[in-house]
């Protein structure tokens, strides 16, 4: 399942992303700890966060994340947006916590 | 190839400069994806650490096909006990980088576990030079 199709299927907003729409999400994880998700997200993951700064952005690029899903209503700050865009990496946003917000996407990886 | 990055301290808008750069570069050059996380994530969690804790420091990359060296060079303020400052969860990052989500005290396990070879030296006011190396097999 694509980020694209995910974003679609559960109603959360694209922030930015281009290419980087297509790509295939493998499994989720959900941290705010930036080292914790350097240390344990697998490449390929959707990654579940309310941190929605430069560092998340630098973060999910160097960990090679499939996207960034910001939870609970959290929008990006500028410099994030900027970064995401310059450099491809998909961003959602999910009105729900990130426990429910996983959840939908587990139900759809699963299906 | 041969890089080098002059890291500002206490700039978290431009930390991951080089580890940014590094990555684009590697990429270019057609090294595994694995090599180049590993080899970003490495630099990055250094980087970062010059920023937060030692006002900033200077980064040298060496790269080679068959091996990756990372030099990060801080005149920072030393690490008292180097082993528990390697240990998991240890930290003594301040509550404004924390709220940015930094502070776990897993950054310098993260460098040991996806470097294939680290070593750090400090001396209390005078600095720290960590040196890492991760090879393309
Ligand atoms: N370059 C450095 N100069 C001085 N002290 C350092 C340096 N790098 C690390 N330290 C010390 O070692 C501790 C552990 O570093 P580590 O990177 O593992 O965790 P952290 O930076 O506190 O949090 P995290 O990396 O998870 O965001 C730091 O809190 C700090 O006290
Ligand atoms: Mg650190």
């Amino acid at each position: 399942m694509t980020v694209q199709q995910i974003a679609t299927t559960l109603g959360f907003e694209i922030l930015s992303g281009e290419e980087s729409l297509s790509r295939s999400v493998e499994g989720i994880y959900c941290c705010d700890l930036l080292s914790f998700v350097m240390g344990r997200a697998p490449a390929d993951f959707a990654w579940l966060t309310v941190m929605g700064n430069i560092n998340a952005a630098a973060v999910a690029s160097l960990a090679d994340v499939a996207c960034v899903v910001l939870v609970d209503g959290v929008l990006p700050d500028a410099p994030m947006l900027e970064k995401a865009q310059q450099q491809d990496i998909a961003v959602l946003a999910a009105p729900g916590p990130a426990f429910e917000t996983g959840l939908a996407i587990d139900q759809l990886l699963e299906a | 190839m041969k890089l080098h990055f002059d890291v500002p301290g206490d700039d978290f808008t431009r930390a991951g400069e080089a580890s940014g750069q590094v990555k684009q570069k590697m990429k270019q050059l057609g090294f595994p994806a694995d090599v180049v996380r590993k080899v970003s994530i490495a630099l990055y969690e250094g980087e970062i650490n010059m920023v937060i804790h030692a006002g900033g420091g200077e980064v040298d990359v060496d790269i080679d096909p068959h091996c990756i060296s990372l030099l990060l060079t801080d005149h920072g303020p030393g690490i008292e006990d180097v082993s528990l400052a390697m240990q998991d969860g240890w930290s003594t990052a301040p509550d404004h980088v924390r709220n940015l989500g930094f502070g776990a005290g897993m950054g310098l396990p993260n460098m040991k576990k996806y470097s294939d070879e680290m070593e750090i030296e400090s001396t209390v006011g005078v600095g720290t030079t960590v040196r890492m190396k991760i090879f393309n097999p």
